[in-house]
């Protein structure tokens, strides 16, 4: 058996590791694994999230089992300080020796100190490891009650400004410093880094160019740094992140050829100057250039795997180095040559200073190809533009339209996923062509997005490539003739669409008998509360008549919070009440200690209640006129009003009386997602009606209706579905366009990515709603009525019925509460105690 | 915190010293769980109402130590009987408690016998 040790166990060697047991040689060798941190491999990419409530286990590129399951020995916490190349020897820096047939140095990067008088100070950190990150959360967590709040950031390039983010996340006043005259001068241009800079100033991070540090001062911790044109920045703490230095020390040591500007040197077969001795990642010196990126590090490794286990594979000439950063708050993605500018060269700029938003393309004169570009505030293009550029693929007729959005409906500027050349790379961290995938479906290998992952590996990197492997799956398929296969989950093989109307037509009961009927085994997470929404739209049957098939926080009627305590939001239709009514909410709250805050859909919200005060909580809200907010379900949660006519100097109708009065209409009703409204009384939209599921806004002689807006992660606003209507012809052509997402929607999907993937669009949409096209509108509207007529508060119904009030209890066998629920006090209230990290 | 999770270790029938009577199988869900209480450990009970099976299993989630298991929505995956916790849904096998996400995560579990309509669970103290 021949033994190989891989030295550094980062995002690379991980990555040489799982190539390398993936071969069907995997057998013939022994592999030793050597990482000096304590920890193995994680996702440094995303290190960030750590910051943002990810925990060290969650970035683990693979779970530390995973190494002995593959017969990899992983020796964590074990720094390698000498290789013999000579005697193919490696030596820990606890002096023990281990031989090898093969070498893998993997060993990255530090980050780079410049020579700064100051730079070892207490407070002084850099940005690369958990440990680092732990560091700077302790330090700045000291700082806090000395009442010093001030972080800067030395450098401006892609990872400072990932740094000062996260220094912003943790309540700092943050300042980036960079020595250029702008921000990220590698990758954009002076317009681009100017929109850039006045982004991240909108963040509320300060940021100073041309400034050259030349000293860091402070007594027993930082307090100052100097700079060369003699002034000078206040600051706690300060994170250098000025570049990286390939970590060459041990290879550079022991004879191996190292650059003279640092890195191990390599061919394109990854090999050193030593015999059997091979580099990738971070540390490895190849074509003069050290890549900063996973993505060539991971094309290395396997480069690397092949070459030891006896094939012919090698590095490309060049190396791509376009990148879609992930700059918390805004897009920023460059490609190909960002710059070039010569004859044979048109730029075309599209600049939008409201919106923040600029893009450039380079594009040959003859206007047959692109060279490159960049894009700032709206990335959405990159995917479809990287691929036109990496392929050499023939632009369209007017270039411009790549950038300036031009495109007819439901169509890329690009034409179809499946034009792209075959050697097209979808997934560059995996490098994964399209003809893979494609190949893999026609096959019938693959049907699904997760077979694709599983045998591809596609999309489990940086996960940039998942909407274009979506596409290219889609696409194949329906090209194929197939139907899209739209399965809820392993127990029932049918769309959510085809399961509403089996239900429907069968006049199905329950859960069982749907299982009995078309589906097998216990069912799941995923279609329990799928099938409790179908029978809640067909019968507008509350959550206590099937309970445990609701997702967990319908079954109690309330959302589970962080302690597994429960909140409690009562409706308050349109945000409109009464001082009386608060006063219920306010005696409510004292009364049981609840944490009390205003949310962000106008209404209140009272955390910390344990399971068994929940019905008592409810019963004296309903005696003081409340009902369910179903701030739980997926259902109506809030129609948001703004003042309107009857207050509002500027209000052209009264909105609050509509929003109230729509909210009464459809509230308790249960559908694939969330449903959120709003009512503006004129233009200036105060109730933000445009990012809701509809909203309606007031305008001479009407409401103009808009639908499928949406706030939350992919924010967007609604589209105007038709104008100037009466109340009743709102309220008409609202019930059709509910009852109709409702029908045809998949599970889990609000109305905007609906309309996204609706056949036609927005122009189908209205068809249907306002033409009728399918002539189902009269029993859109039927069905609407009759769940209207049926609605039941169901906290209500809970208290009244003995039985159904069993469940709120938290032990079968003893009337105790649960002693592991603790909380602590925060402000003037309380919240549950934070989680061991 | 340690001290919480050190309480719960897996129980094989084989093993059991003392059977605890915990309620009543009407007490239970069905097709879904509930909590019982045993000393200072919290036991989640999970009737299985499809295949008459129960299973029960600590009401400690592993991944951020809440006491919460037995509100999760039950079901199986490939004929495994499994709990997916209320908090993050992370998925448990109720037969031998491993993650059925494929992280490091495990939770006891414990036998159930059913005699006379009464629901008793099995320890070893
Ligand atoms: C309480 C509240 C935050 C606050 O303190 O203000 C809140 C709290 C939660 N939101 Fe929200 N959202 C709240 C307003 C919003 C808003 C603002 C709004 O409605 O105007 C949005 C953006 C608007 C939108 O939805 O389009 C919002 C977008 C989300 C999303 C993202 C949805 C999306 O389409 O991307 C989620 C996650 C989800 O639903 O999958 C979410 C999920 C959640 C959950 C349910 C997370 C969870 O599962 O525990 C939080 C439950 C807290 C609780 O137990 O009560 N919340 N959430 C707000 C309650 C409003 C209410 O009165 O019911
Ligand atoms: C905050 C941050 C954000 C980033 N964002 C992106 C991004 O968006 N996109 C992107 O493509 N790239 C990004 N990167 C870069 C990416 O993380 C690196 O390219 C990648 O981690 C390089 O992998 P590597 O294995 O070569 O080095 P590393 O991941 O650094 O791993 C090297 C390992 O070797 C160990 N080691 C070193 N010497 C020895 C020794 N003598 N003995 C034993 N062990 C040793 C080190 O401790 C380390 O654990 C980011 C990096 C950071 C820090
Ligand atoms: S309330 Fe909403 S935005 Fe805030 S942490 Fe919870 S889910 Fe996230
Ligand atoms: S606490 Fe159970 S999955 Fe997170």
């Amino acid at each position: 058996m021949k033994r190989v040790i891989v030295v550094g166990n980062g995002m690379v060697g991980y990555k040489f590791c799982e190539k390398l047991v993936t071969k069907p040689q995997r057998e013939e060798y022994k592999v030793i694994v050597f990482g000096e941190e304590p920890s193995p491999a994680y996702d440094r990419v995303h290190l960030s999230e750590y910051f943002s409530g990810k925990s060290a286990e969650e970035l683990l590129l693979a779970p530390k089992n995973w190494y002995s399951d593959n017969n990899i020995e992983l020796r964590t916490s074990e720094m390698i300080s000498g290789i013999d190349p000579e005697n193919k020897k490696v030596t820990t820096y606890k002096n023990e020796d281990f031989e090898y047939d093969y070498l893998v140095l993997a060993t990255g990067s530090s980050a780079f100190i410049p020579p700064i008088e100051g730079s070892h100070i207490p407070g002084v950190f850099v940005y690369r490891t958990t440990e680092d990150l732990d560091a700077i959360r302790t330090f700045a967590s000291k700082l806090k009650p000395e009442g010093k709040n001030k972080a800067a950031v030395l450098g401006g390039g892609l990872l400072g400004l990932e740094a000062a983010n996260a220094a912003k996340e943790l309540g700092m006043k943050t300042s980036v410093v960079e020595f250029a005259p702008r921000l990220m001068p590698k990758q954009l241009d002076e317009p681009a880094s100017k929109m850039l800079q006045s982004k991240i100033e909108d963040l509320g991070i300060h940021i100073l160019t041309n400034k050259a540090t030349i000293e860091i001062t402070g007594k027993n911790a930082i307090e100052k740094m100097e700079f060369s044109d003699g002034t000078h920045l206040e600051t706690n703490m300060l994170i250098i992140s000025a570049g990286i230095r390939p970590r060459d020390e041990v290879a550079g040591n022991s004879g191996i050829e190292v650059g003279k500007r640092g890195g191990i040197k390599v061919n394109n077969k990854m090999q050193t100057s030593a015999k059997d001795v091979y580099a990738i990642g971070e540390a490895a010196l190849y074509n003069d250039g050290i890549y900063g990126l996973v993505a060539p590090g991971y094309n290395m490794a396997e480069v690397a795997v092949e070459q030891i286990t006896g094939g012919t594979k090698t590095m490309a000439d060049h190396i791509d180095m376009s990148t879609k950063l992930k700059l918390i708050g805004t897009d920023v993605a460059s490609f190909g040559d960002p710059f070039i500018e010569n004859e044979e060269v048109t730029a075309i700029n599209y600049e939008n200073k409201q919106k923040g938003i600029y893009k450039r393309i380079n594009v040959t004169k003859d206007g047959k190809k692109l060279l490159g570009g960049i894009l700032i505030g709206d990335a959405s293009d990159y995917n479809n533009l990287f691929q036109i550029y990496i392929n050499g693929m023939k632009l369209p007729e007017h270039p411009e339209d790549l950038i300036l959005g031009f495109r007819e409906e439901g169509e890329s500027a690009m034409g179809s996923v499946l034009d792209l050349p075959n050697t097209a790379q979808i997934c560059s961290c995996e490098s994964v062509s399209k003809g893979q995938i494609c190949n893999s479906i026609s096959s019938g290998e693959c049907s699904s997005m997760e077979d694709i992952v599983k045998l591809t590996k596609a999309s489990t990197g940086c996960g940039g490539c998942k909407p274009m492997i979506t596409d290219l799956l889609n696409e194949s398929l329906k090209s194929m003739g197939k139907e899209i296969k739209t399965n809820l989950c392993e127990h029932f093989e049918f769309s959510r669409q085809e399961l509403y109307d089996l239900i429907k037509i069968n006049k199905v009961r329950n859960f069982d008998e749907a299982l009995n009927l078309f589906g097998k085994g216990h069912g799941c997470e995923l279609c329990k509360p799928l099938l409790a929404s179908i029978f809640a739209s067909l019968n507008m049957e509350t959550a206590n008549q099937q309970v445990t098939i609701q997702d967990s926080n319908d079954r109690f009627l309330a959302n589970i919070q962080r302690n597994g305590t429960y909140s409690v939001v009562p409706r308050v239709p349109g945000g409109e009440i009464t001082p009386d009514k608060l006063m219920v909410i306010g005696h409510v709250a004292k009364k049981y200690d609840l944490y009390t805050k205003i949310t962000g859909g106008q209404r209140i919200d009272l955390f910390g209640a344990e399971l068994h005060q929940l019905p008592h909580i409810w019963r004296e809200l309903i005696e003081g006129g409340f009902e369910s907010g179903h701030a739980y379900g997926k259902s109506l949660r809030t129609v948001k009003s703004c003042v309107g006519s009857s207050w509002c100097r500027y209000g052209m109708h009264e909105s609050v009386g509509f929003a109230i009065k729509i909210e009464e209409r459809y509230k308790g009703l249960r559908s694939p997602h969330k449903l959120k409204g709003g009512v503006s009384g004129c233009i200036r939209e105060c109730a933000e009606a445009r990012g809701k599921d509809f909203g309606l806004i007031a305008v001479e002689g009407g409401w103009n209706l808009y639908v499928c807006g949406n706030g939350g992660a992919t924010p967007r606003h609604g589209i105007l579905l038709a104008e100037q209507l009466d109340d009743e012809t709102c309220i008409k052509y609202l019930d059709r366009f509910l009852m109709y997402y409702i029908r045809t929607a998949a599970p889990l999907t609000r109305t905007a990515p609906w309309l996204d993937k609706l056949d036609g669009g927005i122009e189908y949409l209205k068809k249907v709603v306002i033409e009728d096209s399918l002539g189902i509108a009269e029993e859109l509207e039927q069905d609407m009525q009759d769940l209207v007529n049926k609605y039941e508060c169901e906290w209500k119904q809970a208290i009244e019925d003995p039985e159904m009030m069993k469940r709120f209890k938290h032990f079968v066998n003893s009337h105790d509460s649960d002693d592991n629920m603790a909380f602590v006090p925060m402000r003037e209230q309380k919240m549950p105690k934070p989680w061991v990290k | 915190m340690q001290d919480l999770l050190s309480q719960y270790h897996s129980v094989e029938p084989q093993k059991v010293k003392t059977w605890i009577k915990v309620g009543a199988t009407s007490e239970f869900p069905e097709n879904g769980g509930a909590c019982i209480k045993y000393k200072t450990r919290q036991i989640a009970v999970f009737n299985f109402k499809r295949d008459s099976q129960w299973y029960a299993c600590q009401n400690l989630c592993p991944h951020k130590l809440e006491m919460v298991l037995s509100r999760g929505m039950t079901g199986d995956s490939k004929g495994i009987p499994k709990v997916a916790c209320p908090l993050h849904k992370k998925t448990f096998s109720l037969k031998d408690g491993s993650n059925l996400n494929g992280e490091d995560y495990k939770i006891a579990v414990y036998p159930v016998k059913i005699e006379n309509e009464i629901v008793y669970i099995g320890f070893t103290d």
